[in-house]
């Protein structure tokens, strides 16, 4: 059991997110530059926040186009589970391996706040242990997290189970409060807020430690 | 022009210099400068780049320390945090450029301060901002704070690097003229800390980093004159930033810096090329050739003296250790970052630039040092101001005056600005703005000390006594720091003046430094970086004194970081330090009767360090559920700020002797407001009593209201929406 943590030349939110994991799901993590083609032998992918390659054009296009995402596209078609934080979520819709679109907030301008959450599916393999647990909150720090998907695929989201997290109070103007999605076959997961800043109560926020734990529990 | 053509005087007036200053250049190279060698001698002996009107008065500040590994003179500061770590740190203003182009002026300054502090070997851990606008009412206020803000976090948030504190303030005195003051704070091993002097001739210079183009060509000169109605056509003298290179510059630096190849580093800020190959050769007492052909350039038939003066950002220039030239450029191109090797250092002492084959510029450098201009600026006195009698203070609605405080621009909550940077990329901020606490705290990655962050200025003090004032900056930074539970350590300063040609400003200036350098002595809290910034008027009229302090101290356990969000109903508060109930150039006086008068608050410092020292002590023992300072608005405002951060209601006595205005309101200094226990109370009266000092009982956490003495209570709910609403009204009201 292991994981891979994806390193753009702009992710800022990579040692953030080998530290949550190599605390709270595995030991076992490998940083994997995006100029790779090959993924080391890993059960979990994760592509962490920031701005991959700059982000000046829509978030995540150009990431989407590294070699190492194609890669990492077959690690998602074989079943292996794969995270996209924030910026990571962006790259994997415009990887197209989630629906979907992430446009700019309805506010137009960067928020970073706590926001309380919803769980909404606590069966998937990202959220099992929050189970018992009905809602939780986790801090968002984005430009680009207005969620936008046609009704046809919302509805089919809604009726899937593919809605991991919906916002209490919809802070980005997102297709029904979604906060994150997962794939059909659900091994792919994106979110906007951020679990790996959420693990340390000395930091206030702990609302991350299930999300690192159902992963555990999903590579054990 | 021919590159051999000498100049004149009017082209050198032109840049800025003046009559004598063109006399020593003659004197030293025997003959006319050349346009690329006059454009060098304009910027490095602008104001902004020669400290020229400043430097004698900057010596007065205490710059050594018990924790001082490197003082002013470097690219940021150096303090020893202890376990072979060091705290690297600086503060500095990007105002003449936010104010032409908010957005790019601002965010490049936060590139630029992190630049200083990277260039150094640290990896930058959090910034701060202090920013001051114009009057809301002034038509161009909510474009620039809008600009401003995202500016700054635009940059900061795309690095990764947290933005977790500051301050900002409304006033007409910056109408014309608005401040956006950087801080950066990181983090190094002490082992491996960066110096600028390149020493040994014969060793390789590498640039690195983004391409040079034509943008701020003569901004240090911009940043060295006052602003008139041309002003907005200097915007092409304002630099573009772009925080992707910034992020992989940083990087790809850290990682050279593992290795051993680094002689001097040093980043092209202010003057660019120009500044930081000269400096370097300077501080290492050896030459430079350069090569202007082999300067990566953005933009086609660039002439030796755009080069040399551009101000294109994301830039840095490396000494090498010979032979480490490919190892070095490995790691750049891995970053994709444009890396050439332009020169090499030599033994001649001459800055030597060579184009085309031919040589544009030969000049000798020690004299740009040695020669520089430096001033005795006349000055005078500002007159000093009555103290205000409590009888010349009316009666007045308190519970309405308290309101109106809290919701006044200066006071009401920032959240509008702060939720736009991100606080907590990282992982490690225990501690920022809105986080209820004196000082932002972020804890040392990996361990369990932390760092506690305040920068501080209270303008108004400084312009009615610019003395006391320079005293009140240091002793609010230094008591912010104290009451977050941190040991303060150092500080790093940003003056931001006016024209120092003015008699009136140069006084200002100068009163205020003999001010801080007491406080600075008295509080041991030396100064070890900073940055002057004068010529801050529009046609005329000068922008309120504003000496900028940026603190760190540390704490051993960040389990003990303390805020005041942590009162619990029934606790009692106590206050700590004495109240003459000061109205003197006070918030109330100008929210309330309008006035902006009297003599400031006088600073104590002795009184200052005996109350800190007592109150640390005190959140190191964990007797205490909440700390806040004392400072704008008084006891009723720190109470006020307490009971919205704890969401419990608080009910404060009256004053036996003093009248309710001055009790609740007057800002005398030194105070803390703390929550205890009920049980506590009486033993910590007694420890203060011991300890000799001034300690009483000022009231109680109980209810759902803010309630001063026998008036109405204002009630949290109603407080809370004038405090958190006035800003995001203001900016949403277009």
């Amino acid at each position: 059991m292991s994981a891979a943590v994806i390193v753009f030349p702009g992710s800022n939110c990579d040692r953030d997110a080998v530290s949550a994991l190599s605390k709270h799901t595995t030991k076992q993590v490998h940083r994997v530059w995006h100029r790779e083609t090959d993924l080391p032998k890993v059960d979990l992918v994760l592509l962490p926040g920031g701005f991959s390659y700059g982000d000046y054009l829509r978030s995540g296009a150009i990431a989407a186009r590294s070699p190492i995402m194609k890669a990492v596209s077959k690690h998602a078609m074989r079943g292996g589970l794969v995270v996209g934080i924030c910026n990571g979520f962006q790259v994997l819709t415009e990887t197209h391996l989630l629906p979907g679109a992430l446009m700019r907030n309805v506010g137009l301008k960067f928020l970073c706040k706590t926001a309380p959450l919803r769980v909404e599916n606590t069966q998937t393999a990202f959220t099992r242990a929050y189970a018992g647990q009905e809602s939780t909150s986790i801090l968002i720090a984005h430009h680009d997290g207005n969620y936008f998907a046609d009704d046809e695929t919302l509805d089919r989201l809604e009726g899937e189970g593919q809605i991991a997290f919906r916002y209490v109070q919809n802070p980005n103007g997102s297709s029904r409060d979604i906060a994150g999605i997962t794939n059909k076959a659900g091994n792919v997961l994106g979110m906007m807020p951020h679990p790996e800043r959420a693990v340390d109560a000395l930091t206030g926020q702990t609302g991350g430690l299930a999300f690192f734990e159902s992963l555990a529990g999903a590579l054990s | 022009m021919s590159i051999k053509t000498p100049t004149t005087l009017e082209q050198a007036q032109a840049l800025g210099l003046n009559e004598s200053e063109w006399a020593v250049i003659l004197k030293r190279l025997g003959r006319a400068p050349n346009e690329t060698e006059l454009g060098i001698f304009s910027v490095m002996w602008s104001e902004h780049c020669s400290y020229k009107s400043s430097r004698r008065h900057l010596r007065k500040l205490p710059t050594s320390g018990d924790c001082v590994i490197c003082g002013p003179g470097e690219n940021a500061g150096v303090i020893d945090i202890g376990d072979g770590q060091a705290c690297i740190f600086k503060m500095e203003s990007h105002n003449h450029p936010s104010f032409i182009e908010p957005y790019q002026g601002a965010a490049t300054g936060v590139g630029g301060i992190m630049r200083d502090v990277f260039t150094m070997g640290a990896r930058p851990v959090a910034l701060l901002n202090a920013l001051r606008f114009g009057a809301p009412e002034h038509p161009k206020t909510r474009a620039l704070v809008s600009g401003v803000v995202a500016g700054i976090g635009g940059y900061g948030n795309c690095v990764g690097v947290p933005t977790v504190g500051g301050e900002t303030n409304f006033h007409a005195g910056y109408n014309g003229n608005i401040l956006v003051n950087a801080m950066c704070v990181g983090i190094a091993d002490t082992k491996s800390i960066f110096y600028s002097a390149a020493k040994g001739a014969g060793n390789p210079v590498l640039y690195v980093g983004a391409k040079t183009g034509r943008d701020g060509i003569h901004g240090a000169t911009m940043a060295s004159a006052e602003f008139d109605d041309e002003t907005e056509a200097k915007r092409p003298t304002v630099q573009v930033g772009d925080p992707f290179t910034e992020k992989r510059l940083i990087e790809a630096c850290l990682e050279l810096m593992q290795t051993d190849c680094i002689v001097a580093i040093q980043d092209m800020g202010a003057a660019g090329l120009t500044s930081s190959s000269i400096e370097m050769a300077d501080k290492g007492g050896v030459g430079i050739d350069l090569n202007l052909d082999k300067v990566p350039q953005r933009e086609t038939h660039m002439t030796p003296v755009e080069m040399m003066l551009s101000e294109s950002q994301e830039r840095m220039l490396i000494v090498l250790q010979p032979g480490k030239e490919a190892q070095a450029q490995e790691i750049f191109e891995r970053w994709e970052l444009d890396v050439a090797l332009i020169g090499k250092t030599t033994d001649t002492g001459h800055m030597v630039l060579h184009h085309k084959g031919q040589v544009v510029c030969d000049i000798p450098i020690a004299p740009l040092g040695d020669d520089a201009p430096n001033y005795d600026r006349p000055w005078v006195e500002t007159p000093s101001q009555p103290a205000i009698a409590h009888s010349d203070v009316a009666d007045a609605d308190l519970t309405k005056a308290l309101q109106t405080l809290m919701g006044c621009p200066d006071m009401a909550s920032k959240r509008w600005i702060w939720e736009q940077y991100d606080r907590h990329v990282m992982a490690d901020t225990i501690r920022a703005s809105g986080g209820a606490a004196d000082a932002a705290v972020v804890r040392v990655h990996g361990t369990q000390k932390a760092l506690a962050i305040a920068s501080d200025c209270t303008p108004r003090y400084v312009q009615a006594d610019p003395y006391e004032g320079g005293k009140q900056v240091v002793a609010e930074c230094w008591r912010n720091i104290i009451a977050t539970g941190a040991n303060p350590l150092a500080v790093t300063d940003c003056l931001n003046f006016g024209n120092p040609e003015r008699p009136e400003i140069m006084g200002q200036f100068v009163r205020s430094i003999d001010g801080m350098a007491e406080a600075c002595r008295a509080l041991n809290f030396p100064v070890v970086s900073g940055n002057v910034s004068l010529y801050n008027e529009t046609a005329g009229a000068a922008i309120p004194p504003t000496p900028t302090i940026g603190g760190v101290g540390l704490m051993g356990d960040v389990r003990t970081a303390m805020g005041f969000d942590g009162a619990r109903a029934g606790d009692s508060l106590i206050l700590i330090g004495k109240t003459d109930g000061w109205l003197g150039a006070s918030l109330y006086l100008r929210e309330i009767e309008g006035r902006e008068a009297g003599a400031p608050p006088p600073v104590d410092l002795e009184d200052e360090k005996r109350n800190g020292l007592f109150v640390s002590d005190l959140i190191l023992k964990g007797d205490l559920n909440a700390v806040h300072d004392l400072s704008d608005g008084g006891l009723a405002c720190a109470a006020a700020d307490m009971a919205l951060a704890s969401k419990c209601g608080v009910e404060l006595c009256a004053h036996n002797a003093l009248p309710a205005a001055a009790w609740f309101f007057g800002e005398d200094q030194g105070r803390y407001l703390l929550a205890v226990t009920a049980e506590q109370t009486d033993s910590i009266l007694a420890l203060a009593k011991g300890a000799g000092m001034t300690a009483m009982p000022v009231g109680r956490m109980q209810g759902t209201a803010v309630t001063l003495g026998d008036c109405a209570p204002l009630v949290l709910d109603l407080l809370a929406q004038t405090y958190e609403n006035w800003m995001p009204d203001f900016m949403e009201d277009a």
